[in-house]
């Protein structure tokens, strides 16, 4: 019951005005950011950042978690009207969605999106109301060699859910902890990787290493494919949202399961968009309607929606309850967190209540906030979306340098985002996955200090990591997931060599 | 740009993977070196500066020779990085950008932006006088009056804003 009385103070102060304001400019920003190419979730937060150096924790927390809960919704615009996904996770929703539009459905598509997000995030939340408490306090019980074997089972999730190569998943990993590993060794005060360049001493920012292998290489990647808007005009009014909403209540299932394998995926950081695919083959599969995907069916714009948005709303269970992120842009979340002097993990529940809580009423709220301000503001944002991209480009550009420069106040950064911004289209070209680099980056320090923290205390002996039955169970967890298609392979060839 | 190659024509998808997997062993291996200066034995304070890093560029010299061996082998899948066509659009952005990006230093970052965007829509978008000026300068000073007057972030300035005594 305690955790209602928490949850009751947290509504008390997201409903303060000032709040309520940071609240709206938030969402609409991140809608901003969704629709508009090379403005993503992750980048989009971090070039915002700085403008929430002046805010209390509690009000900047809510500003960016807005523009986060605004990106999700967002992405689904372009993608239904104009077959462009406006992020990654939006890919499959363009599957149906956007044939759904040609069809003039564009009204139905996009309300019915908009509110299987609304249901993703709202049963997320809930989720993280009921169990980020409790993940929590279990978690107040680790030392080190827990805390690494979180950090492990994190990283090895990556590996064995990304659809990418696994080798290549581990080389961009492991680029992002060396990358995190430069500068000034935090225990034993030495200086490392820095050869001598003094621009090198305080490492790599990794709100700098987002901008650019997010922002830049998305824009360099526009730029390749030419990309023009094209088609796509939509009209929402109260007439179709009702009759779109009468009719959703048939997919509940289709929802319910969209929900949990979002959950999932986004608590294990594979995140929104492999979340997504799953729950539209995986609805595709178990449908009557499944050979009508593809053609504008609505039950194919409900399941990556669902998905999508629970998945993007519980990476930050972990981020909360561990401080480890499930998705980039919960990684920059979690950056801000250091930055305003607060102690990511399960600490915070207990020391900074209102703001956790504030932080997870502002979760309600906002993503209801949200659906209001998408279900009236369509129109407005596609015309936004016809701004060529000629005008569009260079300002998102000059967007990302400013809050390049921005997160330290040093040119230098400016150059270094230009240059991640390169690395990101060729890394992307080749199917490298970024996430995986960013996530490395921004825990890299904290693993590496709990892995030898463990060492130490062990003088050495790797065999701390297998220690207890807590510990043992989460590096065998971690292991396991690192392995996963492996297993997988191994287990389809022996399913196909019984019946020979 | 050499234009005399037909429109599909480009770099091979595998000659630029294994020029990846070849860059990824490169890093691995500076940052073995880097560690093996830092130290990767024990010390008196436990595992010293380079130990951690020094598995960590292990790691990426071994993944990045699974890489190579796999861009590497002749069933690798064919096809066209991007073509030379697409690819000088991109580089019509990375050079300006880069440049603008190091001008932010010398003439700060409202003139180089106005600069930016002025020369992006006029020569890319090829937009009439009124309409690049109008953004051009437009952007930038909206930028000053959120950064600098709400939220009170003081962003690189050059020569132009000293003279000005902004």
């Amino acid at each position: 019951m305690e955790e209602f009385a928490n949850l009751f103070h947290g509504f008390a102060v997201t409903l303060q005005p000032f709040n309520i304001l940071v609240m709206v400019i938030g969402i609409v920003l991140g809608i901003l950011i969704g629709v508009l190419p090379g403005l993503g979730g992750a980048n989009g937060v971090a070039i915002l950042l700085p403008l929430t150096f002046s805010m209390s924790p509690t009000s900047a927390i809510i500003m960016l978690t807005c523009i986060y809960w605004g990106a999700l919704f967002g992405g689904a615009i372009t993608s239904i009207l104009f077959n462009i996904p406006g992020e990654p996770w939006s890919v499959a929703t363009t599957f149906d969605g956007h044939p759904m539009a040609q069809q003039g459905r564009a009204g139905e598509a996009l309300t019915g999106a908009f509110t299987s997000s609304f249901i993703g995030a709202l049963f997320a939340v809930i989720m993280i109301t009921l169990v980020a408490p409790l993940v929590a306090s279990f978690a107040l019980q680790f030392g080190p060699a827990e805390k690494f074997a979180v950090y492990f089972l994190a990283f090895c999730s990556f590996v064995g859910l990304s659809k990418e190569p696994p080798f290549k998943t581990i080389a961009s990993m492991m680029i992002g902890f060396a990358l995190a590993a430069v500068g000034l060794d935090a225990i034993t005060g030495q200086l490392r990787l820095t050869f001598g360049f003094t621009e090198l001493l305080n490492g790599f920012d990794f709100l700098i290493a987002v901008i650019g292998l997010f922002g830049i290489g998305e824009i360099l990647l526009t730029m390749e494919e030419g990309l023009e808007f094209r088609g796509g005009k939509a009209k929402i009014d109260m007439k179709v949202v009702l009759r779109t909403w009468t009719s959703l209540p048939r997919y509940w299932m289709t929802s319910l399961r969209s929900c949990i394998i979002g959950c999932w995926m986004g608590i294990t950081p594979a995140g929104a968009t492999p979340a997504s695919f799953m729950s539209y083959g995986i609805a595709k599969r178990m449908s009557k309607n499944g050979r009508n995907f593809g053609k504008g069916e609505m039950e194919g714009v409900v399941a990556p929606e669902t998905a999508a948005h629970a998945a993007g709303t519980s990476a930050l269970l972990p981020m909360l309850s561990l401080g480890v992120p499930g998705s980039p842009t919960a990684a920059v979340l979690l950056g801000g967190l250091l930055i305003w002097g607060l102690q990511p993990g399960p600490m915070l529940f207990v020391e900074q209540k209102e703001f956790v809580w504030g932080l997870i009423a502002s979760m309600y709220l906002g993503n209801l906030v949200g659906l209001i301000i998408v279900l009236t503001c369509v129109p407005v944002l596609a015309a936004i979306l016809r701004i060529p991209f000629s005008i569009i480009a260079p300002i998102i550009l000059v967007l990302c340098a400013i809050g390049a420069y921005t997160v330290n106040n040093n040119v230098f950064d400016v150059i270094m985002m230009m240059v991640f911004g390169v690395l990101g289209y060729v890394l992307k070209k080749c199917n490298y996955p970024l996430a995986p680099l960013v996530l490395a980056l921004v825990l890299g320090k904290m693993a590496e200090e709990s892995f030898r923290q463990s060492l130490l205390s062990s003088q050495g002996n790797l065999g701390v990591f297998f220690s207890n039955g807590l510990v043992s169970s989460i590096m065998i967890l971690g292991l396991i997931a690192l392995f996963w298609s492996v297993i997988q392979e191994g287990y389809s060839r022996l399913l196909r060599a019984r019946p020979a | 740009m050499n234009t005399q190659h037909t429109s599909n024509s480009g770099p091979s998808h595998r000659s630029v993977e294994i020029g990846v997997a070849l860059l990824v062993i490169a890093f691995g291996a500076i940052v073995i070196f880097g560690s093996l200066s830092a130290g990767i034995g024990w010390g008196a304070e436990g595992p010293r500066a380079g130990f951690f890093p020094f598995y960590i560029g292990l790691s990426i010299v071994i993944s990045g020779a699974v890489n190579l061996w796999n861009a590497a082998r002749p069933d690798a899948s064919g096809g066209i990085f991007a073509e030379w066509s697409q690819l000088w659009q991109v580089m019509l952005v990375v050079i300006p950008a880069t440049i603008y990006a190091f001008a932010v230093g010398y003439i700060g970052i409202y003139v180089s932006s106005m600069l930016f965007i002025g020369w992006f829509m006029r020569w890319l978008g090829k937009y009439g006088w009124i309409k690049v000026v109008s953004i051009a300068v437009g952007m930038p000073l909206i930028v000053y009056f959120i950064f600098e007057r709400w939220f009170l972030v003081s962003l690189p300035k050059g020569p132009i804003e000293h003279w000005l005594n902004l």
